[in-house]
C-alpha cells in the first residue's frame, strides 16, 4: 500500500469508527510552483539588443493560479500527421536533405521529476547551412529544397518524445556586426496548464559559439544555461545511420491535490 | 545538512526569435508542410456562443507595431467552462470548442486577429464570479520569456468592476490596459485591443 493510500484508508477508518480524523495536509489547489525567475533571462537584457524596446518595465503582477492558468489546451494524435516527427522526410521532394542525420530524444518532466504525458512538443530550426525556410530570412546560405525545418510530437505516457532531423548550422545575425548563433533547435512545449507554456532553444554539446552568444548569455545562471546544451548520446545512436542527442525539458511542477483523484495522477 | 529536496529546475526560456512561424504557423513562413495546422480560428460552425473577432496590435517602446510577434489565446467556452479535465465547474462542455488558438501578426501592419466566441463568466475557487476574459501569451524576437496578460470585454462593466484579478491592479488607470473595446463592423462584433510593451500605458503583465 502506498503512503498515500494508507493515509486515505486511515481517514476512512476514522470516519467509520467516528473517531477524530488524523492530521492530513490541506487540500492543494493544483496551482503551479512559483516560477523561479532567477534562472530565466530577464526581459530587459541589453546585450541582446532586440530586448531593449520589447521588455516591460513595470513589475509583473503576481497572480495566484486560478482555473484560467491551471488549465490549458489538450492535444491528441488526431492533431498530428504520421511524418510530423521526421524532419528528414516531412518535406523531402526529390531526395533527403543535406546534412548530418541526427535523432533528438528526451523526456518532458515537471519539477517533481514526473513525466508530462501526452503534451505537444513543437520544434523548428535552420538547415545544415544555417538558413531558415522563411520568407524573411535573407542569409546567403541556400535553402535546401528537401528540408522544411519544423516538426512536432506528442509525448508518450512517461513524457518521452523523439524526432529525426539534420543538424542545423550556425548563422550570422544583426546584434553586433560579427554575432553568430550557435547551432540550435527551437522548442515549444505546452504541459497540462497554460502557466507551464514554454519556448526555449536546444544547443549542441561542444559548440564553441555557445559562450559568446548574446541570446544564450541572457541567462544569468550558469547551470540553467548548461541545461539547454544537449549532450551527444552515443548509446542511443544508430550505427551507420544517425547520431543522437539527448534533451530533457523541465516544466513547472504542480502542487499536489491530496485526496483528490486527479486525471494526471498524484 | 538537511536532507536534499531534489526538485528539478525549470528549463530556462529563450526567445522564440523572428522565425517562430516556421515551427508554429508554417504557412506564414511561406510553405505548406503539415496535414493539419493550428490557426487563429477557434470556432467551427457548431461552436456555441456569440461570434467575435479579437483584433489588435502589440507595440514596442517607440509605439511601433511588432510585425513578428506571435500570440496564443486560451479561454473558456460560452458557458464559462475550460475544455480541460481540471475544470469541473458546472457549465456544459462544448465538444466543438477547444478554446485555444494562435496567430502571427501581419508582416506589414502588425495586425493580429482571432475568430472566436465570447467566453462565459468563470467561477473561481472561492466561488466568486470572474468577469469573462481571454488569457493571452505573447512571444517574439526580443521577448526573452513569454508574457502573460488577459483581455476583458468593454461591455462587461459591472462584471469587470467586481473581477478579483482586475481589482488586484493597484492603479485603476492600469486596469483599462486589459479591456478590449467592443464595436460592430459589417454586422460582425469586433473587440479591439492594444498591448503596449512599454510606456505610460504599459499593459499589465502577470507573473502567473
Amino acid at each position: 500500500m502506498t503512503a498515500q493510500a494508507a493515509r486515505i484508508a486511515a481517514a476512512q477508518d476514522a470516519a467509520r469508527l467516528n473517531r477524530p480524523e488524523p492530521f492530513t495536509p490541506p487540500l492543494g489547489d493544483g496551482g503551479f510552483f512559483q516560477r523561479d525567475r532567477s534562472i530565466h533571462p530577464p526581459a530587459h537584457a541589453p546585450g541582446y539588443k532586440s530586448s531593449v524596446l520589447r521588455s516591460p518595465r513595470q513589475s509583473l503582477l503576481s497572480l495566484e493560479n486560478s482555473i484560467s492558468e491551471i488549465t490549458g489546451p489538450v492535444f491528441g494524435h488526431n492533431d498530428l500527421g504520421p511524418l510530423d516527427n521526421d524532419l528528414i522526410r516531412n518535406y523531402a521532394k526529390d531526395g533527403d536533405p543535406i546534412g548530418e542525420r541526427i535523432i533528438v530524444h528526451g523526456r518532458v518532466m515537471d519539477e517533481t521529476g514526473r513525466g508530462v504525458p501526452n503534451t505537444l512538443v513543437e520544434f523548428w530550426q535552420a538547415n545544415a547551412g544555417g538558413r531558415y525556410r522563411h520568407k524573411k530570412d535573407t542569409y546567403l546560405a541556400p535553402v535546401d529544397p528537401n528540408f522544411g525545418g519544423c516538426g512536432r510530437a506528442l509525448t508518450d505516457d512517461s513524457g518521452y518524445y523523439y524526432f529525426r532531423t539534420i543538424k542545423p548550422g550556425p548563422y550570422p545575425w544583426r546584434n553586433y556586426v560579427n554575432s553568430w548563433r550557435p547551432a540550435h533547435i527551437h522548442f515549444s512545449v505546452f504541459g497540462s496548464g497554460f502557466a507551464q507554456r514554454l519556448i526555449t532553444q536546444m544547443y549542441f554539446e561542444g559548440d564553441p559559439l555557445i559562450p559568446v552568444c548574446p541570446i544564450l548569455t541572457t541567462i544569468p545562471d550558469k547551470d540553467a544555461l548548461d541545461r539547454l546544451v544537449a549532450p551527444l548520446d552515443l548509446n542511443a545512436s544508430t550505427p551507420f545511420d544517425s547520431l543522437t542527442y539527448r534533451f530533457d525539458i523541465v516544466l513547472r511542477g504542480a502542487r499536489s491535490t491530496y485526496f483528490e483523484n486527479r486525471p494526471e495522477g498524484n | 545538512m538537511a536532507q536534499p529536496l531534489n526538485y528539478l529546475k525549470e528549463t530556462a526560456s529563450q526567445t522564440a526569435g523572428p522565425y517562430v512561424h516556421i515551427g508554429l504557423i508554417p504557412g506564414m513562413a511561406g510553405f505548406d508542410i503539415f496535414e493539419k495546422n493550428f490557426s487563429n480560428v477557434l470556432v467551427t460552425p457548431d461552436t456555441k456562443g456569440e461570434r467575435i473577432t479579437l483584433e489588435g496590435r502589440v507595440l514596442d517602446g517607440t509605439g511601433t507595431p511588432l510585425r513578428d510577434v506571435l500570440l496564443e489565446i486560451w479561454q473558456a467556452n460560452a458557458a464559462g467552462r475550460y475544455n480541460h479535465p481540471a475544470d469541473r465547474s458546472a457549465g456544459a462542455l462544448d465538444e466543438d470548442f477547444r478554446g485555444w488558438g494562435r496567430a502571427g501578426s501581419d508582416f506589414d501592419s502588425g495586425l493580429i486577429t482571432f475568430e472566436t466566441i465570447k467566453p462565459g463568466a468563470i467561477t473561481d475557487k472561492a466561488g466568486r464570479k470572474c468577469a469573462p476574459h481571454v488569457n493571452v501569451w505573447i512571444v517574439a524576437r526580443g521577448i526573452n520569456i513569454g508574457l502573460n496578460t488577459r483581455l476583458y470585454f468593454s461591455d462587461e462593466e459591472a462584471a469587470n468592476a467586481a473581477d478579483p484579478v482586475l481589482n488586484l491592479i493597484e492603479q485603476p488607470v492600469r486596469r483599462s490596459t486589459l479591456i478590449a473595446k467592443r464595436s460592430e463592423r459589417a454586422g460582425k462584433v469586433v473587440y479591439s485591443f492594444t498591448i503596449n510593451l512599454q510606456g505610460p500605458e504599459e499593459t499589465v503583465f502577470f507573473d502567473v
